[in-house]
């Protein structure tokens, strides 16, 4: 079966024995999965496996039938709205990117700073001179340093999809996880991507579901297959690729 | 100065320009010089500054947090009724019945005492308050009902067009004590002064010029604000803001409430200057007329909402009578052609600020140097 799961101490992450069903369709099925601290972990399977109700539940925007889903040892996420997940320091990217489209890139960052999200706070609220560093510091990291005061709306599609990437890092999360973030890119953009996920993974944990194989390869981190709604493999790259099972469903048709 | 800090400047001195101009027109002109303004046209004018409050309200949340209420007038005409109240208990022993106490009305549906929620009401500031105070609170209860269940979109709208038209149900009844059908009217005076006068009537206009100008001061900070890019945010990919640890809920009740204080102070200065208040101000169609206004004006722009309900009730108000049966054809055909080709409203005519409902990017602007 799938990988050792072991005391939940040492654990960032653990998933046991989610169940979420909608309408009778069962789009997780006694899904178990644990992320160490630090993990960087690639997440696959084919379309309807459950890969983005996997990150719904995480982030709390479903609630799961059964099992449980714990954050740093314990943290009961089940029980709490995103809101409260982002502030435990859960980032979320979304498959299609989604940014502020009419706000600058420098206001989309300045927003998803870690801080005070009450309104009456930000009715007030003047960027401080620390803001506009940590601004500066991750318009490098995402390499829209020139784009600052674009509309978000005019970036290309891949510049979007840094910039999410980008707010996600201004959140200041311990773990980012990230739906599809090569999908549509050029093969430059992917390898740019892969390297900004792994410069990102040095500091924090992420978990990357993805369909490309060639940039899963590149990222060379252990590898969860999902299938109907379950893990089906996992291991690192090579063996999930060798691994009949997962051969049979990705092939097998 | 940018652009938009000179326009947030212009806006307040071109409407407490304007109206002072046309109140001097009345009282320092005699009648028969050709500039002279008649009391007429202050109380028209009066009237259109109050709509225009509507229309700033309702462009607050609809054009900036994506609320698209149609039963905003409501908050207008709870503005209204809390001042006809105070009107009402204002005229004293010179109404019909020389009643001290009870308003008209309640001598004749035979009531011998005032209900509690009319105490109080003999006092202006008691009365201004509540003007307040009743919009604020009717928006805070169903706002927070509506928003924290993430109720949105077209079923929103539905909710808000019910909301107003239960209460023009409620306040047709006599026994909920305002008046009924008839309403709130035959106003003698606001505190002290004669509502007649051609000097009440300036000091009316220039009072709701002076109100939407501070209205309009205020909902430019809230909009360019840290507060005003969250809402936006909100407004147009509102799980993105939820995942990056904002409540929506809490930043659309803000705005809601402020929406509608707004909208009641408006309503409040529309009962002395028109003379009457009945619920028929709470008619839906009221409601969808004001979004018609900041449609035509511009969504999103502040000024457009003033513009537009200025623009559009003077229409009204010359087709009403110059061609009365043409109106509502006009208003309909209005709308069409400024939904077609006028996606932005009238103001982006005048202005090249991009098409986001924006205040202008703002580089380095708020940065202490």
């Amino acid at each position: 079966m799938s990988g050792a799961i072991g005391g939940i101490s040492d654990t960032l992450l653990y998933l046991s024995g989610v169940s979420v069903s909608f309408d009778g369709f069962r789009a997780l099925n006694n899904l178990s999965l644990v992320l160490a601290p630090g993990e960087m972990r690639a997440v696959i399977g084919p379309n309807g496996a459950g890969k983005t109700t996997m990150m719904d539940v995480i982030t709390g925007k479903t609630r799961p039938d059964a099992g449980d889903v714990i954050f740093r040892a314990d943290t009961d996420l089940t029980r709490l709205d995103e809101p409260a997940i982002a502030a435990l320091g859960i980032g979320r990217k979304f498959q299609k990117p989604t940014v502020f489209e009419p706000h600058t890139v420098h206001d989309n960052l300045l927003l998803a700073l870690a801080g005070n999200r009450a309104p009456h706070h930000a009715l007030f609220a003047r960027e401080t001179r620390a803001e506009r560093a940590r601004i500066d510091e991750l318009l490098a990291i995402i390499r829209l340093a020139e784009h600052r005061y674009r509309r978000a709306g005019d970036l290309s599609h891949g510049q979007k999809q840094w910039l999410e990437i980008g707010m996600l890092l201004a959140q200041e999360p311990d773990l980012l996880l990230i739906d599809e973030p090569v999908a549509g890119m050029t093969d430059a953009e992917t390898a740019e991507t892969a390297r900004l996920l792994r410069e990102i993974n040095r500091t924090k944990s992420v978990v990357v579901v993805e369909h490309d194989m060639d940039f899963v390869r590149a990222l060379d981190v252990k590898v969860t297959v999902l299938h109907e709604g379950s893990v089906l493999s996992e291991g690192s790259i090579e063996h999930v690729s060798a691994d009949p099972r997962v051969i049979e469903v990705y092939l097998g048709r | 100065m940018t652009r938009a800090t000179v326009a947030s400047f212009l806006v307040p001195v071109l409407i407490i320009g304007g109206a002072a101009l046309l109140a001097l027109g009345n009282a320092a002109l005699p009648p028969t010089a050709a500039l002279h303004v008649s009391v007429f046209v202050i109380s028209l004018v009066g009237k259109y500054l109050c709509y225009a409050m509507l229309a700033l309200a309702l462009d607050l949340v609809w054009g900036y947090a994506g609320i698209l209420s149609l039963g905003h007038a409501a908050f207008f005409a709870l503005g209204g009724y809390a001042m006809g109240m105070y009107l009402m208990r204002e005229i004293g022993t010179r109404g019909v019945y020389g009643n001290a106490t009870l308003p008209d009305f309640m001598v004749f549906l035979n009531w011998t005492e005032l209900p509690w929620y009319w105490y109080g009401f003999n006092h202006f500031a008691f009365a201004a308050l509540m003007a307040l105070v009743v919009p604020a609170l009717l928006a805070l209860v169903f706002g927070y009902l509506a928003f924290r269940s993430r109720v949105s979109g077209v079923y929103l709208s539905i909710i808000t067009q019910a909301l107003t038209f239960a209460l023009l149900l409620a306040f047709f009844r006599n026994n909920m004590g305002f008046g009924g059908n008839n309403g709130l009217t035959d106003f003698k005076d606001i505190i002290g002064f004669d509502l007649h006068a051609d000097a009440t009537r300036n000091a009316l206009l220039l009072a709701t010029a002076i109100a939407l100008a501070g209205a309009f001061l205020l909902a430019r900070y809230v909009v360019a604000s840290r507060l005003g890019k969250i809402l936006i945010a909100v407004r147009d990919t509102e799980s993105r803001t939820r995942f990056l640890g904002y409540r929506p809920e809490s930043y659309k009740l803000f705005v809601f409430v402020l929406s509608a204080i707004i909208a009641g102070i408006g309503g409040a200065l529309y009962v002395p200057q028109v003379g009457i208040i009945n619920p028929g101000e709470f008619s839906p169609a009221n409601s969808i007329e004001a979004v018609i206004w900041v449609a035509v004006g511009g969504r999103g722009t502040l000024v457009g909402a003033i513009l537009g309900a200025i623009l559009v009730n003077f229409g009204k108000t010359y087709f009403t009578s110059a061609l009365p049966d043409v109106w509502l054809y006009a208003l309909g055909f209005l709308f069409i052609l400024t939904t077609l080709f006028l996606p932005h409203g009238l103001v982006r005519v005048f202005s090249r600020a991009r098409p986001s409902a924006l205040p202008e990017p703002s580089p380095a602007k708020e940065h202490p140097a």
